[in-house]
């Protein structure tokens, strides 16, 4: 379980997150859901110590991440942020390699390799492992570093607006896997999400952050209601039973 | 080609320049010729990579192929270190300085500023790199106008003197200065395998490093600072050489296109050893002295960045 305790952040003057206090459920997908400005990158990024915090804890299993090893932390979560614009030129294969490095540094194991080529095969890039990442379309991409992450072989992941710039077919295939993670694997997987609809219909828990708060968490079911959902996003948003998935209808 | 099979071509390709540099007309006097272009050699290989390594790592520290450590503005400190002993106490102190003194005064002064670069620089969390390259750049530009000022106001004999400095040659170097050289680059090379395994990493940026486990401002801290302690002995021995960086550094990355530091760091220090010690051999066996080491491999280098340019554009 990630633990977040009474967390504050602000960029310069201005307060980017006040007081946080959630938890973030084992094994199951939460969604962190919220208009743009909300702060829900930003504790993303303090979840994962990418960036510190002004006030506050962060725990992980109990244990407080700045008092923990960065070594060995990422072992245990792995985070991937939105923009992976690398001007490196990498094969798929080296990219998720890099995965490993926790684990092994630069020279993988038997066991690494094996693990490297299975988290190619889990996004169905085996056919294309040896092509650079330059050649590839902005889907191939995004799945290629999250097979990354994946190689690391992490209890948590978080991922930063993962559909970014997806088209349906892929948001589906990445949202599918992600859920196969958490069944199959046993993960604990965190997203920052825009897409109300693919929250809803792949996200076991939901958090929700306005203006540097969190104002209403709960399971999926209970999040999804006109009422809530006015209250987070200012807006009319009516809400279809379309085969046993809750969609929002927010087009006036 | 694989990698292996080029570097092991470039390494043949140095150590056959190097043969040929140090026994060329070397007549019956030998005893004597073959020890002072040994030192000189020794020398060469000392900046050469120095050089090469210090700009690699700066280059994946910064994820930029066209930066150099110059930035930093320590070339342009060194020099106006010269500037400011000549201006004060005249050229005399400086020629008479013991060697050892001296040396120490220009890496002292280059080390302590760049710290006090990395204190300010790291004192704040959060900070962009480039934030950090400004600062030094601004500090160059700094220093570069207080010794041009200077240099106005000195004796035009004086200014001669500070003239040999401006300028990187392995024509009269100070034996005593390439061992003791040798002995801090060598150790600053030992304190470096510690972080040689981060620069892959590295290189894929700040985010991916930290998410893989690297104690991000721990690691960069010390790699810039080795990254300082490098160019500072190496301006120190022969003057102001941080140009051959970029050349031969994108050189490395033009025959290797890999991101794997064990082939590029090797790669690049034996390019540089190659443009030194055969820009050296045309020095003295062409142009019999009478230009200098560093008007041939600028002149190289930006032939051959022309070629890269309109290769670049036809693909």
């Amino acid at each position: 379980m990630i633990e977040v305790r009474n967390v504050s952040k602000a960029y310069g003057q201005k307060p980017v997150l006040e007081n946080i206090s959630v938890q973030i459920p084992k094994r199951k997908i939460t969604s962190l859901i919220g208009p743009n400005g909300a702060g829900k990158s930003t504790l993303l990024s303090i979840m994962s110590r990418l960036i510190s915090q002004d006030q506050g804890t962060i725990h992980i299993d109990g244990q407080e991440i700045s008092q923990a090893k960065n070594e060995e932390l990422a072992k245990k979560i792995s985070i991937l942020k939105q923009e992976n614009r690398t001007n490196l030129r990498l094969t798929i294969k080296e990219l998720v390699s890099f995965g490993r490095f926790p684990y092994s540094q630069n020279r993988l194991t038997q066991e690494d390799q094996q693990l490297v080529d299975q988290a190619i095969d889990y996004m169905n890039l085996t056919s294309i492992q040896h092509q650079y990442l330059d050649q590839l379309s902005g889907g191939q991409k995004q799945r290629a570093f999250i097979a990354m992450i994946i190689a690391q072989d992490t209890d948590y992941i978080l991922l930063d607006e993962p559909l970014n710039n997806l088209d349906m077919k892929h948001s589906v295939q990445i949202m599918k896997i992600l859920q196969r993670l958490v069944v199959e694997l046993g993960k604990t997987i965190c997203i920052v999400i825009h897409d109300i609809n693919f929250a809803s219909c792949y996200s076991d828990y939901m958090i929700a952050l306005k203006d540097g708060k969190v104002i209403h968490e709960g399971t999926t079911e209970q999040i999804m209601d006109s009422s809530i959902l006015r209250d987070i996003y200012d807006m009319d948003i009516h809400i279809q039973h379309i085969q046993n998935h809750k969609i929002c209808v927010y087009f006036s | 080609m694989s990698h292996k099979v080029k570097l092991t071509t470039l390494g043949i390709l140095a150590a056959v320049l190097i043969l040929t540099y140090l026994w060329i007309n070397i007549g019956s006097n030998w005893s004597y010729i073959l020890p002072r272009r040994g030192m000189k050699i020794l020398a060469i290989l000392l900046t050469g990579s120095a050089i090469a390594l210090s700009t690699i790592i700066f280059q994946t520290i910064t994820l930029n192929r066209i930066l150099t450590p110059s930035v930093l503005g320590l070339d342009t400190l060194y020099l106006f270190i010269q500037t400011i002993v000549i201006y004060l106490f005249g050229s005399a102190t400086l020629t008479m300085m013991n060697s050892y003194t001296h040396f120490l005064i220009s890496v002292g002064f280059m080390i302590l500023f760049a710290t006090l670069l990395y204190k300010i620089f790291f004192g704040h969390e959060g900070q962009n790199i480039y934030f950090l390259l400004l600062i030094g750049l601004v500090f160059g530009i700094l220093f570069n106008s207080l010794s041009s000022f200077m240099q106005v106001l000195i004796d035009p004999n004086e200014f001669q003197i500070l003239q040999d400095r401006m300028f990187a040659s392995f024509n009269n170097i100070n034996t005593d200065l390439v061992w003791i050289s040798t002995v801090c680059l060598l150790l600053i090379f030992v304190y470096f395998l510690r972080f040689y395994k981060f620069l892959d990493v590295l290189s894929l940026g700040k985010h991916p490093a930290i998410n893989l486990g690297v104690r991000y401002n721990f690691v960069v801290k010390r790699l810039l600072i080795i990254v300082a302690i490098l160019i500072s002995i190496a301006t120190a021995l022969v003057g102001p050489i941080t140009f051959l960086g970029l050349l031969v550094v994108n050189i490395a990355y033009e025959a290797f296109p890999t991101y794997q530091h064990r082939y590029l760091i090797p790669a690049s220090i034996l390019i540089s050893f190659i443009a030194l010690v055969g820009g050296q051999l045309i020095v003295e066996r062409i142009f019999t002295f009478e230009t200098t080491l560093s008007v041939i491999i600028n002149f190289v280098g930006g032939i051959y960045f022309i070629y890269l340019l309109l290769k670049e554009r036809q693909a």
